[in-house]
């Protein structure tokens, strides 16, 4: 690292546990050695603020025994106001902070002065940053240090990635090289599956089935992680665990959803060394030093390579000493995921889809946040952004079309020159009204969670914080129901003031707490494996369990295999069913659901709505479908792409993420009340009005952009009707089949508005007034 | 048939899909919550710049509506213009469009707390207004019986589908709003369930009108 820091980018890619943090920092300390240095050196960026603060402890510990003059302190959204202002004020030698908080920071006046003498930027994780448009709000930060602090040297660290060139134009300024530094991999990781006596359910994740195994598990390891793919698996988990843990093993939670002084608390916990065991999520997904973890568990299929990968890299932060994993599949279909991961691992095969352009929403945020540093020139502006990795390609009409967004909203009509949010004078662009900065600082960001309200144990103090749940699910209880957080069960008392007031009710079955769960698509490498594994004869390396039921549909019905489209057609519980087993991934077989939804509404069959999951898609409806063909004809197929993409859910929520990240609707903050029922209303209305009065909008122009890439994954169905050639199958049995039955049990059902729903609504409104005696 | 005919205080009523309450008898339309204009305040508080399509939707509506209807009186129970100010900035285009369906039409426009006093639009201006047994006003006010009413936008939901609902029992009708860019009070609100009798229904607006017991 010394011999390579004065190149202006250089990614390092090391396995995890490498020390390849501490690396990224010696440059810094060799250069600080001195204590001639005023203000900020360098700043450390990483996706958590758990990370942030670790970082700033185990580089406390060698700089302090070394005496050296160095200051270092992290920022994050948990730091304090007082701390916040001092930092701006004063800055350390090494800022240790999130892109969030970068992002914030370079919104105030006194940015130039901050970041004036920075020289280093090092860039932690920045695989995981470059998954989503934090990393794409992060060069774009990156542009503008470079602006502030000419010269600017950035260093970039990743764990394994399938395309490392990719990666590094990905980081450096455009068009300067930037020279990759592989690390030595390390042994073969040890990975297997775990074997339980009892079999895992037909359905449902979480792997309650597997506690007593994994239990025994942690009694013979020293300290273990057991990762879920999402926190309410991990919240049951947990709480299913406890109950069992007879030997009164020390064992945690930490996911994203629990309060911070809880989270610290575990965190604590194990740098200490007290705790056995932790039940997480991928808020401890990344290189944070826990010590001594010697065992990763993964409950639940891993749905990608890489990450599994990264995961197992956690155990054993020895260099030299290979690290122990086991995974646990939550239901019989994830044995066979599990299995084609496992393949794939050994193979060293990893998955990876190309990223896209940098998306024009997270343009469109740091335009305006760019606004509140102060006034600036488009030309200048323009020359920056496409400095940055993401955007080297963007052309200066579409940056224009961001920046008119940005000053006017950009619309048809032009109603807003009076009231434009920026106005230029002599040249340069300023806010027209500077107390908006305090709206656009708040709306900085692009992760979209949805509403989430605080839940607090009632006391006579004033209650404990406990975490978060989400507004919808908030809304669905009533006093008397019980649901779980941070492991324990709780009683809902009373919404007050955007608080979820909860007493504890220990011992009660509790409803379950639903918090959205990031949905990854398993990856395209994974399903064809899985395919793979379907085409062979009998399965000796499955277990019997599920050997036996991938026998019995075989028996009952098919297996899908990779050239042909198989259907099934069943009823159950009234309504009519069919499975589409099109192994797009989530995203793609859901929108297979949207358009096949459509076209069967269009065909008089009544559709009511439908599930996704990774594999297949499971559309229920008042009538059967007899004749496939017409569905999937390609051409319609693509037809009905252009015309769905005018009104569906996904496109909605799609539009709302787009809205917000670009500055367009504000972000609701939990503690802040909405002023009034009238000023809030849903931005389904804002899409559908643009729809109709505006459809070359830029926000739906982006909406689009983004539903082609990640939810919509249309690339995945493309793929998909390629490979079947139109080779279809349909099945009609008179009941649910072996493979179809884990989707009735999936959450995310999206409901079809349509005349099958109409048609239901009349009904229910009738059976209610006969009932009340009214008709 | 996609609108709910109904008797109320000895009258025919009839609530439309739209969110629109017609008198068949007396051809009068009564409509609330427009708030037109919203936008426009929003952008001139230095707010986020939404689009400035709402008002000419909610006309589109209304115009359809009096056409539909052949109304010949026309009541906005109040907050028609999201303030004072929106009444003035409407675009000309827009205020010449609300003019022509004011021609050949009683017009009332009733006060509301967004827009106590939109005057220079011509109409009659009033606080309340009492026609038969049926008193119109934008708050309904307790212990009232034959009340026409705003406010509030009520919305309930039915199979799992919330929508902008009228709110109906013997002595009061709460409209639900008619402007497009307007959110909703589930009617379970306290405010809502102390001013409607337990018999309450909900009619609920959309492709057609749906009739359930009021949710509570």
């Amino acid at each position: 690292m010394i011999d390579r820091s004065d190149e202006p980018a250089l990614l390092l890619i090391a396995p995890t546990g490498g020390g390849k943090t501490l690396a990224g920092f010696l440059p810094t300390l060799a250069e600080l050695a001195d204590g001639r240095h005023r203000g900020l050196h360098t700043l450390y960026i990483s996706p958590l603020k758990a990370l942030a603060a670790d970082i700033r402890r185990n580089l406390r510990t060698p700089v302090e025994g070394a005496g050296l003059p160095i200051r270092i302190e992290d920022r994050t959204g948990d730091t304090t106001y007082t701390q916040r202002r001092r930092q701006r004020a004063d800055p350390p030698h090494i800022l240790l902070t999130t892109p969030e908080s970068l992002a914030l920071l370079l919104s105030y006046e006194d940015a130039p002065r901050i970041f004036v003498g920075l020289r280093r930027v090092i860039v932690d994780e920045i695989h995981a940053l470059a998954e989503s448009k934090r990393g794409d709000q992060l060069m774009l930060g990156l542009s503008r240090l470079e602006t502030l602090a000419p010269g600017l040297r950035r260093v970039g660290l990743s764990a394994t990635v399938e395309d490392p060139p990719a990666l590094a134009r990905f980081l450096a300024r455009n068009p300067d090289p930037c020279p990759v530094l592989l690390a030595d991999p390390g042994p073969e990781p040890d990975i297997s599956m775990l074997v339980t006596e009892e079999p895992p359910p037909w359905s449902g994740g979480g792997g309650r089935y597997a506690i007593p195994a994994i239990l025994e598990e942690v009694k013979r390891h020293r300290t273990t992680l057991i990762f879920h793919n999402t926190r309410a698996q991990a919240e049951i988990f947990f709480h299913a665990l406890w109950l069992q843990n007879s030997d009164d093993l020390p064992i945690g939670i930490h996911h994203g959803s629990l309060a911070r002084e809880q989270r610290e608390r575990v965190e604590q916990a194990m740098v200490e060394g007290r705790l056995r065991a932790v039940v997480c999520t991928g808020s401890l997904d990344l290189g944070i030093d826990w010590g001594d973890v010697d065992l990763v568990i993964q409950v639940g299929a891993p749905k990608n390579v890489k990450r599994l990968v990264q995961r197992i890299g956690r155990a054993n932060h020895r260099y030299n000493a290979p690290s122990k994993a086991l995974l646990v599949p939550a239901n019989r279909f994830e044995v066979v995921e599990c299995q084609a991961a496992l393949d794939a691992v050994r193979e060293h095969d990893l998955d990876g889809e190309p990223r896209g352009p940098g998306p024009r929403d997270v343009l469109c945020q740091h335009i305006l946040a760019t606004a509140c540093a102060g006034p600036f020139e488009a030309d200048r502006l323009y020359a920056e952004v496409i400095t940055a990795g993401p955007y080297s390609a963007l052309s200066r009409p579409a940056f224009d079309a961001c920046l008119d967004f940005a000053a006017t909203g950009g619309y048809a009509l032009r109603a807003y020159d009076r009231w434009q949010r920026l106005m230029q004078v002599g040249g340069r662009w300023q806010l027209r009204d500077p107390r908006a900065a305090t709206v656009i600082r708040q709306n900085l960001g692009t992760i979209i969670d949805t509403e989430l309200l605080k839940v607090r144990l009632n006391n006579r103090f004033g209650g404990v914080p406990l975490g978060e749940v989400e507004e919808d699910f908030a809304a669905s209880l009533t006093p008397g129901d019980t649901f779980l957080i941070g492991g324990e069960v709780v009683r809902y008392e009373s919404l007050q003031e955007m608080t979820v007031q909860v007493s504890r009710q220990p011992g009660r079955d509790p409803r379950v707490a639903v918090f959205m769960g990031t949905k990854f698509s398993t990856s395209t490498l994974l399903t064809h494996r899985i395919l793979d594994i379907f085409r062979a004869p009998s399965w000796p390396e499955l277990p019997r369990h599920t050997a036996e039921w991938l026998a019995l549909q075989r028996d009952v019905s098919r297996l899908p295999t990779e050239d042909r489209l198989l259907l099934e057609s069943f009823p159950y519980d009234g309504r009519e069913h069919l499975a589409i087993y099109g192994f797009a991934g989530r995203n793609g077989q859901q929108t297979l659901g949207l358009l096949l939804t459509k076209r069967m509404e269009e065909m008089g069959l009544a559709p009511l709505g439908f599930v996704a999951t990774d594999y297949a898609t499971l559309i229920w409806g008042l009538e059967p479908v007899t004749d496939p063909a017409p569905l999937f004809d390609p051409d319609l197929l693509r037809q009905g792409l252009e015309t769905w993409l005018q009104g569906n859910t996904v496109m909605k929520r799609t539009f709302r993420n787009v809205a917000i990240v670009a500055g367009l609707i504000e972000r609701s903050h939990q503690g802040r009340r909405k002023t009034g029922r009238q000023a809030s209303f849903s931005s389904d209305i804002l899409y559908d009005t643009l729809r109709k009065y505006d459809p070359d909008h830029l926000m739906l122009k982006i909406t689009r952009e983004e539903a082609m890439r990640g939810m919509v994954d249309f690339g995945r169905i493309e793929a998909m009707l390629a490979r079947i050639g139109g080779r279809i199958d349909l099945i009609r049995r008179d009941r649910v089949t072996p493979l179809a039955a884990p989707m009735f049990f999936e959450p995310g059902k999206i409901p079809v508005e349509g005349a099958g729903r109409e048609r239901l609504m009349s009904v229910a409104a009738e059976r209610l007034m006969q009932e009340a005696g009214l008709a | 048939m996609n609108w709910h005919d109904f008797t109320f205080c000895g009258h025919r009523l009839r609530a439309l899909p739209s969110g629109a309450l017609f008198w068949p008898d007396e051809r009068l339309l009564c409509v609330s919550d427009l708030h037109l204009g919203k936008s426009d305040r929003l952008a001139r508080r230095g707010g986020a710049l939404l689009p400035p399509y709402e008002t000419r939707e909610t006309l589109t509506r209304l115009d359809a509506d009096l056409a539909a209807t052949g109304a010949l009186q026309v009541i906005c129970l109040g907050d028609s213009f999201d303030d004072d100010m929106a009444a003035e900035a409407l675009a000309e285009e827009e205020t010449l469009w609300l003019l022509r369906m004011m021609a050949g039409r009683g017009w009332t426009w009733i006060a509301g707390n967004h827009d106590p006093a939109p005057m220079a639009l011509g109409g009659e201006h009033r606080a309340e207004i009492h026609l038969g047994p049926l008193t119109f006003r934008h708050i309904a006010e307790a212990g009232a019986a034959g009340e026409v009413s705003g406010h509030y936008h009520p919305k309930a939901s039915l199979a799992g589908k919330s929508r902008p609902c009228f709110l109906i029992d013997a002595a009061r009708i709460i409209l639900p709003a008619y402007g497009t860019y307007t959110g909703g009070l589930r009617s379970h609100d306290a405010s809502l369930t102390a001013l409607m009798a337990p018999t309450a229904l909900a009619i609920l607006t959309g492709p057609r009108c749906l009739v359930r017991p009021m949710p509570r």
